[in-house]
C-alpha cells in the first residue's frame, strides 16, 4: 500500500475543496484585515503613537496576519471534516486502507494549506498599508507553519465531536476569538495591570502572536524558546489526543 | 478458499440493544450470496463491521484469510462496499469521487484516472464525468458508488441494498452487470428488499432476524423446503364459483380469476386436468407471492415464534 499516494490524494482534495469556493474561503479574510489595517491602523492607529518603538500600525500586522492564519487553517480542518461526516463521505476513507495518522496529516495539511494561502494573502495586503520587514525568516516562516498546524489540529477534534453545524461554530466564537484578541494582536501585554498580564500567561495565542512579531518586528514580549516549546508541545498533545479519537472511532463509528 | 469467514461475532450499542448476537458466518470466494432480513435484523451492521465503519463488541472476521484485527488493511484491500445511502460528495464531479477512492487504495493518480474511465465507462457514467454528483439521478448516483467501490478490483464486493429505489429498467441493468462482475471471479455479498433479485442473482443465502443467522443454505436447497406454491390463474371464460379439483384447494378471487394453493410435491398436470374436464380454460399462471418471499416470511415467522 502506497500511503504518499493516499496522502496526496488527501491533500489534493483538500486543496480542491478551499479552492472552488474560494469567494467563501480565501476573500473574505483578505477583506476583514484591509478593514482591520484601515479603521485600527490608519484611522485609530496613527493616533495612538507608537508600541514598543513601532507605529501602531506596524505593531499589529503580525498579529492580524496569524489571526487569519489561525482562523483559516482551524476553519478549514473543522469544516471539511464535519461535512465528510455529515455526508457520511468520511466513510471513503474509513473503509480504505489508509492508516489513521495518514487522514489525520491529510486534513491537518488541507487547514495548513487555507492558512498559509490566506496568511500570504494578508500579508500582500498589509504592505499596502505597512513597511514589512522581517527580522528572521527562519522563525517568521517556523511559527507561520506551526501555528497553523496546531490549530488545523484543534479545529479537526472539534470535527471529530461535532454532531451539528452549531457545535463546529461554538468554539470558534467562544473560545477561539476570544483568545486571539486577547492574545496580544492589538496591544503589548506590557499596557496590562499586573494580574492581566500574568493571566494573559495562560493564553496559548499569546506566545504564537509574540513569537511571530519577533520574526517580524524583532520585539517579543515573552521568550522565543518558551514560545517554541508550547507551540510544539500543544502540537504532539493534540495530535496524539486526534489519533486516539479515530483509532477508538469517536464520532464517526458506531 | 473462504472469502469471508465470521465467528461469535456481536455488537451491543452504546444505548443497550443487541445487534448481533454470536453470529457465525461463511461466504466461499467466487459465491453470489445473499444476506436477507427484515428491517433492524442486523445486516447493515454485520456488514458495517466486515468493512470498518462499526465496532465489533466480540468475535471475529477473517476475509480471505487476513483477520480484521491483525491485518485491517489487508482485509480493507481485498474489499469494495457500496452503502444503502449516498456517501459520496455531492459538490465533487464524478470523476474525481472514483479517481480519490482509488488514491485512497494507493493507486497512483495516472493509473487512478485509467480506472476510473474504465469503471465510468461500464457504468455508462463517463458523459457524466464532469458533472457535480448532486445533479445525478437516483440511477446514476447508485451506479456511481457501484463504480467506486470496484476502482481498486476488490475481491468481495459488498452490496447493501443496491437497487433500491430505481425503477426496473435500471434494476435489470444492475443485475446483468453483478453477474458479469461474479463471473470475472469476484465474491458478491448482497442485501437486498427484493426477493425476486436474490433469487434471481443469488447461489447461497442467509437470512438473518434478531441479530441471530435463521437460516444459512443454498438458494435451491432454501426454495425446495417451500411447503406449498401459492398460484393466480387467469381463465379465458368468468366461472360463478370455485371449481372442486381433489388434493388442490381453490378459491375465486375474482370473476375469471382463481388461486390454488399446490402442495409440495404435486404435479400441475392434474390440477389442469380437472379444471379442462369442467370446461374452464386457463389463459396465464403465476405464482401469487415470489416464491422466496413467501419462504422469507415464514422463516422470519417461525424464528419470531420460536425466540418468544
Amino acid at each position: 500500500m502506497n500511503y504518499w499516494v493516499a496522502f496526496q490524494t488527501l491533500v489534493i482534495k483538500e486543496i480542491l475543496r478551499f479552492s472552488r469556493i474560494w469567494v467563501q474561503t480565501v476573500l473574505p479574510p483578505a477583506i476583514t484585515t484591509a478593514l482591520y489595517f484601515v479603521i485600527f491602523g490608519t484611522l485609530i492607529g496613527s493616533r495612538l503613537g507608537e508600541m514598543d518603538g513601532y507605529r501602531y500600525i506596524d505593531f499589529i500586522v503580525p498579529g492580524l496576519i496569524l489571526m487569519a492564519v489561525i482562523t483559516n487553517s482551524y476553519a478549514n480542518a473543522v469544516s471539511s471534516f464535519y461535512q465528510a461526516k455529515f455526508q457520511r463521505n468520511v466513510e471513503e476513507m474509513l473503509i480504505a486502507p489508509i492508516p489513521h495518522w495518514v487522514i489525520l496529516a491529510g486534513y491537518v495539511c488541507g487547514g495548513v494549506a487555507r492558512g498559509v494561502v490566506v496568511g500570504v494573502l494578508v500579508t500582500i495586503v498589509s504592505m499596502f498599508f505597512s513597511d514589512l520587514s522581517i527580522h528572521s525568516y527562519g522563525i517568521t516562516l517556523a511559527v507561520f507553519v506551526l501555528t497553523s498546524v496546531l490549530f488545523a489540529l484543534a479545529g479537526f477534534i472539534n470535527a471529530v465531536y461535532a454532531n451539528s453545524f452549531d457545535d463546529i461554530s461554538i468554539v470558534p466564537t467562544f473560545v477561539l476569538t476570544p483568545l486571539t484578541y486577547l492574545g496580544g494582536v492589538f496591544y503589548s501585554i506590557d499596557l496590562l495591570p499586573p494580574f492581566w498580564q500574568e493571566a494573559s500567561l495562560f493564553n496559548p495565542v499569546l506566545y504564537m502572536v509574540n513569537a511571530f512579531r519577533y520574526g517580524l518586528l524583532g520585539v517579543s514580549d515573552i521568550p522565543i524558546s518558551t514560545a517554541f516549546h508550547i507551540i510544539l508541545g500543544f502540537i504532539v498533545a493534540l495530535f496524539a489526543f486526534a489519533l486516539y479519537l479515530l483509532k477508538k472511532g469517536i464520532g464517526i463509528k458506531s | 478458499m473462504k472469502a469471508l469467514e465470521i465467528h461469535n461475532l456481536e455488537k451491543t450499542y452504546a444505548n443497550g440493544p443487541h445487534a448481533l448476537r454470536r453470529i457465525d458466518l461463511e461466504v466461499e470466494e467466487g459465491d453470489f450470496f445473499a444476506l436477507l432480513g427484515p428491517n433492524g435484523a442486523g445486516k447493515s451492521t454485520t456488514i458495517g463491521i466486515i468493512c470498518s465503519l462499526v465496532n465489533k463488541s466480540a468475535g471475529a472476521v477473517e476475509v480471505f484469510g487476513n483477520d480484521l484485527d491483525l491485518a485491517p488493511e489487508r482485509v480493507k484491500s481485498c474489499i469494495g462496499y457500496v452503502p444503502q445511502e449516498f456517501n459520496f460528495n455531492p459538490f465533487e464531479p464524478v470523476a474525481e469521487i472514483v479517481i480519490n477512492q482509488a488514491g485512497y487504495y494507493g493507486i497512483p493518480r495516472t493509473e487512478a484516472k485509467r480506472r476510473a474511465e474504465g469503471c465510468l465507462k461500464q457504468l455508462e457514467l463517463w458523459g457524466k464525468r464532469e458533472e457535480q454528483a448532486r445533479d445525478l439521478s437516483g440511477g446514476m448516483k447508485r451506479r456511481l458508488m457501484i463504480a467506486r467501490a470496484l476502482v481498486h478490483h476488490p475481491r468481495l464486493l459488498i452490496l447493501d441494498e443496491p437497487t433500491a429505489g430505481v425503477d426496473i429498467e435500471i434494476r435489470r441493468s444492475m443485475w446483468d452487470f453483478l453477474h458479469q462482475i461474479n463471473a470475472s471471479g469476484t465474491t458478491v455479498i448482497l442485501t437486498t428488499h427484493y426477493l425476486e433479485e436474490a433469487e434471481s442473482l443469488c447461489r447461497n443465502i442467509a437470512i438473518i432476524n434478531d441479530g441471530e443467522i435463521a437460516e444459512r443454505a443454498a438458494m435451491h436447497e432454501m426454495l425446495r423446503r417451500l411447503h406449498q406454491q401459492d398460484l393466480v390463474l387467469d381463465l379465458r371464460e368468468p366461472v360463478d364459483e370455485a371449481p372442486v379439483v381433489d388434493g388442490y384447494p381453490i378459491s375465486r378471487t375474482g370473476p375469471c380469476t382463481l388461486e390454488v394453493l399446490v402442495p409440495p410435491g404435486h404435479d400441475l398436470n392434474p390440477l389442469f386436468d380437472g379444471l379442462s374436464a369442467q370446461g374452464i380454460q386457463v389463459l396465464s399462471m403465476r405464482n401469487k407471492q415470489n416464491r422466496l418471499e413467501q419462504l422469507f416470511l415464514n422463516m422470519v415467522k417461525n424464528h419470531r415464534e420460536h425466540s418468544a
